[in-house]
């Protein structure tokens, strides 16, 4: 069988800490990797990159966010829409004060400015838990939307209070505004999925991963041992924008190119990357990416499906996607609360042994 | 002296009257989180359901008409002119039992003792579900609802002392207070109300006394079911019976974050509070930065509360043990 790990020895320490310690594993993640980077940008066209890769990289990010803060840390967030839209915002004024600035930069600096944001709106968490935390974060959502809408210099001053991605350039190469090529925009979006889930894999496997772990199984015990609430806990709030921030300025600047606060970043956003990290896993890298994949492709599938082949009209194929993603939420949760992730770790277990389980 | 200022009542009066529709709604949440631990989130959405098949009672319309249509070219949408609103009022109860029902049986048991979250994450997707079978049963275009309460601003207070109060509003608070006190009765003075304290303070010792946990959660959730009708109700005569209806639960959350998540008066209280410091606000400071500051001035003011008392008003305290 090609899945064991019979014959896989470590030598070194460092082996022993791979992320993929089974050789099998590391050969599948290095393939895919090479066949999304190097041969899907050859193919890729407007349609599969506005409506199936964007979204999947943008909320792969978000929901590795997300997951920092709520699977890693243990402080649930609903927060997310309202910092995807610090960081469109933030995207939005940098990229209109210094037109000449690269694309890249301009994503991280949103990044940093939701990080502060998020430290800010994390400051609560100190002294509130649980349930009333993430009704505390919905004070965010509303209150940043809100903010958003009314003060005309964050959109400046435009008359219908949108914001339009300008053209912009990585490198020389044009990733926003309408003339982008579906190439470009798929590897930039890409490249930071790629950059920040390897951070945050090698994050929470460090000594600040570590210390959000410990204030999530029990914040009192953690403190007894020594790990510092307020560092743990700010700290992943502030990692967690960063990510959601970079997410929310892609999101504005390279997928959807205009926005509107109310509509684009409401609170349904802060529910689908919770959604996300659930169904795929709490506290797992590979859970935020099976969620967002799932998430993003099941409305893009039944679409097709129900409009597309069936003929049905779009109204009612609207409301049975609705009844059947609710459904699938429940009976994975019913089935598997830990998520996909957990049903993928069981297989894997089985596969180790198969065909001889004993 | 603002004290003499009929605007300031009539601000004062008017908040007071939305505290109480929200107060409403989160009696909803308490109810089934005292009892089951349970965050249920698709209270809002309970409430829109519930309004919508009301209406489509009263107005005797067929369930999925829309869906026979696109699957068997069926052309019908009413079955007759319709029901009076007592009978209406009491099928829909019947439904939303019945869906209370249903919800414990098919959602909730297999997730007995799950953890918070995940339980959570569960009425978000029944949330999900219940709107999209509401719409796909009743239609999803905006639906009037009238069961005959008063309308328009109340003339008596008008004359008298200048202030503009709604009817609805006054009816609603009233409708409002009748079912809390039922509530609390029927709580402290009757067997099955004992039994749900009693699952409320501890689920074990509960089903050590020979309590059913199956029968009490179906209870629970057909009372809030009821509660949600009523608010279903109120908020659907005031303005119209549509999707934003289950955004009303979304106003009842800073009120549970206020009045805290295990008690019945601070529901109330809260609602109240977050009613009046709501109005007052948008009147008299909204102005100064740009209005329509009701979206988020309940959730910062529960927000500055909970620093001072993280249980929330009422809640009880949390005790934390290693």
């Amino acid at each position: 069988m090609i899945y064991r790990e019979a014959g896989d020895f470590k030598t070194t320490y460092k082996a022993d800490q791979d992320t993929f310690p089974i050789r099998f594993d590391r050969v599948a993640f290095w393939l895919s990797i090479f066949v999304v980077a190097l041969i899907i940008p050859f193919f890729v066209n407007d349609y599969w990159e506005k409506a199936v890769f964007l979204p999947f990289f943008i909320y792969a990010i978000a929901a590795i966010g997300l997951n920092i803060l709520t699977g890693y840390c243990g402080q649930v967030s609903l927060g997310t829409g309202g910092f995807m839209a610090v960081g469109a915002y933030s995207s939005y004024k940098l990229m209109t004060s210094f037109p000449s600035l690269d694309m890249f930069v301009v994503v991280i600096l949103s990044g940093f400015v939701t990080a502060v944001v998020g430290i800010i709106f994390g400051m609560p968490s100190l002294r509130i838990k649980g349930f009333y935390l993430a009704v505390a974060t919905l004070a965010s959502q509303f209150f940043l939307v809100w903010l958003f809408n009314k003060w005309e210099w964050t959109y400046n001053y435009s008359a219908t209070g949108q914001i339009t991605a300008p053209e912009r350039d990585f490198l020389g190469i044009v990733v926003t505004g309408a003339y982008s090529d579906p190439w470009a925009t798929y590897i930039f979006c890409f490249g930071f999925l790629f950059i920040f889930g390897w951070m945050a894999r090698n994050l929470v496997c460090g000594h600040i991963g570590r210390s959000w772990m410990a204030i999530r199984d029990m914040d009192i015990a953690a403190e007894i041992i020594g790990v510092n609430p307020l560092k743990a806990k700010l700290s992943a709030f502030a990692v967690s924008s960063f990510y959601i921030g970079v997410a929310g300025a892609l999101y504005f600047a390279v997928w959807l190119g205009a926005a509107e606060p109310t509509e684009a970043f409401s609170i349904d956003k802060s529910f689908d990357v919770l959604f996300m990290i659930i169904i795929g896993g709490l506290g797992s890298m590979t859970g935020s990416l099976i969620g967002a994949a799932f998430i993003v492709l099941l409305p893009v599938t039944f679409k097709t499906l129900l409009v597309g082949f069936l003929g049905w009209p779009t109204d009612i194929a609207e409301f049975i996607q609705i009844i059947l993603i609710g459904s699938l939420i429940i009976f994975f949760l019913i089935k598997e609360p830990h998520g996909i992730a957990a049903l993928w770790r069981t297989l894997k277990q089985k596969l180790r042994l198969w065909p001889f389980p004993h | 002296m603002f004290l003499f200022d009929p605007f300031f009542w009539e601000v004062v009066i008017s908040g007071l009257l939305a505290g109480v529709m929200y107060a409403l709604v989160a009696l909803g949440f308490v109810l089934i989180f005292k009892a089951s631990g349970i965050f249920n989130f698709a209270q809002g959405v309970l409430a829109l359901f519930a309004a919508l098949t009301l209406v489509g009672f009263q107005t005797g319309q067929i369930p999925f008409a829309h869906l026979l249509e696109a699957l068997f070219g069926l052309h019908a949408s009413h079955w007759g002119e319709g029901m009076n609103t007592v009978l209406a009022l009491f099928l829909s109860l019947v439904v939303m039992i019945g869906l209370a029902w249903l919800i414990v049986k098919i959602v909730l048991r297999p997730l007995v003792n799950q953890e918070g979250i995940i339980l959570f994450m569960a009425t978000i997707g029944l949330a999900f579900v219940l709107e999209g079978v509401g719409d796909l049963m009743w239609g999803a275009n905006v639906k009037r609802l009238d069961v005959g309460l008063p309308e328009g601003p109340s003339d008596f207070l008008l004359d008298n002392t200048g202030m503009f109060i709604e009817k609805l509003e006054i009816s609603a608070a009233v409708v409002a207070i009748i079912l809390v006190v039922t509530l609390m009765i029927f709580s402290q003075y009757t067997k099955m109300g004992r039994a749900l304290r009693a699952v409320a303070d501890d689920h074990q010792a509960a089903l050590s006394v020979g309590i059913s946990l199956e029968t009490i959660w179906w209870v629970v959730w057909s009372i809030s079911g009821l509660v949600a009708l009523v608010a279903g109700v109120m908020w659907g005569a005031k303005s119209g019976v549509q999707f934003s209806l289950s955004l009303i639960a979304l106003k009842a959350l800073p009120v549970l974050m206020l009045g805290g998540f295990t008690s019945i008066p601070g529901a109330i209280i809260g609602g109240l509070m977050i009613g009046v410091g709501e109005k007052m606000f948008e009147f008299y400071i909204g102005p100064m930065i740009g209005g329509a500051t009701e979206n988020w001035f309940a959730y910062m003011l529960a927000l500055l509360f909970l620093l001072f008392r993280p249980q929330g008003l009422f809640g009880e305290k949390i005790i934390e043990r290693v």
